[in-house]
């Protein structure tokens, strides 16, 4: 049985699972036919390639590219740095330059720190001001593109912490007037919110819609993408593992079974996370941050003073909520959450919800309700604890 | 601690000084926020801090409970941050 199906439990974090119900099934019947190397001649073989075309072309059509458009990578993030790296091989002759958000994932800004400390040049990653909402300055986003070298911007269509959408419209025209491709990270809203239309390429993580972690890359075509360790055999040169099939196959029918309700279940998940943020809003020292309105459906996080993040989450824990958090006493560094610091907000006493799709968790409405009663007791109970009750 | 923090300032305006440096988030805000309120006559508090939460959380503060953040101040091997405590202040969610 599903861990989210456990009567104790309250799944309130999403982000990585679990699994949708029906293509946890499809994994399982496709351990049995499509097991081999899609690469191979015998019968096994070719039908193992017929599940992944299959699998690509659901995948596409969803998307709405073309089949030759789409690779699958090993897990989002993985797809996210290598969207990066290709655009920047294919542009290495006119400059290095990446101009990002200062809220992007970290699996692009950290080797992009990296690449610019190897080069002694802090001008190779210009990363870009959010306002207190989470939403990239567009005026500063202009002025970074038109600076000399720049090959390669970067933009989230929604960020997975605070929910915030990032006016995709207006950056990549900003970014085609210098002719440069924008990448766009939608690993948080692709299975939630509307498919993105403006960019060049795109990259996606099946866990967002209920499948199994992987990677999906979207190259669009005409655009200037080249691997340097290519290898034209395998998903258009743009990985050099061959993807494993049954997680297609359950990528393909996460997407189907999604997509086919996702309206609703985004009114349904959007109305949830009003109920959270008025619970949270009454809580006193506690702010909720991210955009109210042009937000993904299902991501709400908040910051309640005075109590650290590890208790916090203990505390929800302990009363049967599973919550996610930013804060940095919850992590396995000293550094609290990027996304929050750039924001400006709260880093400490942070909470952060991403709602399971109803049909992973059918009880997610009872969930929420019984969540939203808990959350004034339980900060009152942690800052009691911590002696800070009076501040 | 925040009883023996140094009085340098005018005698009707005075400035503390809270040593955090050490500790670990949320505790430099804490005792921030702790000396705030049981010293009605502080008019300005340095808190030290090495804790790198710090640097957003205490700023975050100042705005969520109507102070004014100063500045951040690099010194060395630790931060200081220097906040002006208003009085009555007017919290973020009260504007």
């Amino acid at each position: 049985m599903p861990a989210a199906a456990s009567a104790s439990r309250r799944l309130l974090d999403a982000s990585a699972g679990p699994l949708h119900p029906v293509a946890r099934d499809t994994l399982l019947a496709a351990l049995e036919v499509g097991w081999a190397d899609p690469a191979r001649l015998h019968a096994e073989g070719r039908r193992a390639r017929a599940l992944l075309d299959r699998s690509r072309e659901v995948l596409a059509a969803g998307l709405g590219v073309r089949p030759g458009e789409v690779s699958l990578l090993p897990s989002g993030p993985t797809a996210l740095a290598r969207a990066v790296d290709g655009v920047l091989y294919a542009a290495r002759r006119r400059g290095a330059r990446t101009v990002a958000s200062a809220v992007e994932h970290s699996a692009v800004l950290v080797p992009a720190r990296a690449r610019a400390a190897a080069a002694d040049d802090t001008d190779l990653l210009d990363e870009v001001a959010v306002d207190a909402t989470g939403r990239v300055d567009l005026d500063a986003w202009r002025g970074a593109l038109g600076r000399p070298g720049t090959v390669v911007a970067l933009l989230q269509s929604a960020n997975g912490e605070v929910g915030t959408r990032q006016p995709l419209g207006p950056a990549r025209a900003a970014a085609a007037a210098q002719g440069v491709p924008l990448v766009v990270d939608a690993m948080a809203s692709l299975g939630r919110d509307d498919v993105p239309a403006d960019w060049d390429v795109l990259v996606g993580d099946a866990r967002s819609w209920g499948g199994p972690p992987l990677g999906v890359l979207v190259v669009r075509e005409g655009v200037r993408w080249h691997w340097s360790d290519s290898r034209a055999d395998i998903e258009q040169g743009r990985t050099d593992v061959t993807p494993w099939v049954p997680l297609a196959l359950a990528a393909a029918e996460a997407w189907q079974q999604t997509s086919a309700v996702r309206e609703a279940d985004a009114t349904l998940a959007r109305s949830l996370v009003d109920d959270i943020r008025t619970a949270a809003v009454a809580v006193p020292d506690t702010e909720v941050v991210g955009d109210p309105v042009d937000r993904l459906p299902h991501v709400v996080t908040f910051s309640s003073l005075y109590v650290d993040g590890e208790a916090v989450v203990g505390a929800f824990d302990e009363a049967g909520f599973a919550v996610a958090s930013g804060s940095a006493c919850t992590s396995s560094t000293l550094e609290p959450s990027h996304v929050l610091a750039a924001m400006g907000v709260l880093t400490h006493g942070n909470v952060r919800v991403t709602l399971p799709l109803p049909a992973v968790s059918p009880g997610v409405a009872g969930d929420v309700a019984a969540f939203t009663a808990a959350i004034t007791p339980t900060i009152r109970a942690v800052r009691d604890q911590l002696g800070v009750g009076d501040l | 601690m925040s009883g023996e923090a140094p009085e340098f300032g005018p005698a009707a305006n005075r400035d503390a000084v809270v040593d955090a440096r050490g500790e670990r988030c949320p505790l430099p805000v804490i005792r921030l926020a702790r000396l705030v309120q049981d010293e009605p006559d502080v008019r300005a508090v340095t808190v030290l801090a090495t804790d790198p939460a710090a640097a957003h959380d205490i700023p975050a503060w100042c705005r969520m409970r109507g102070h004014r953040f100063v500045e951040a101040r690099d010194e060395g091997d630790h931060t200081a941050y220097v906040v002006e405590v208003l009085r009555p202040s007017t919290p973020a969610a009260e504007r």
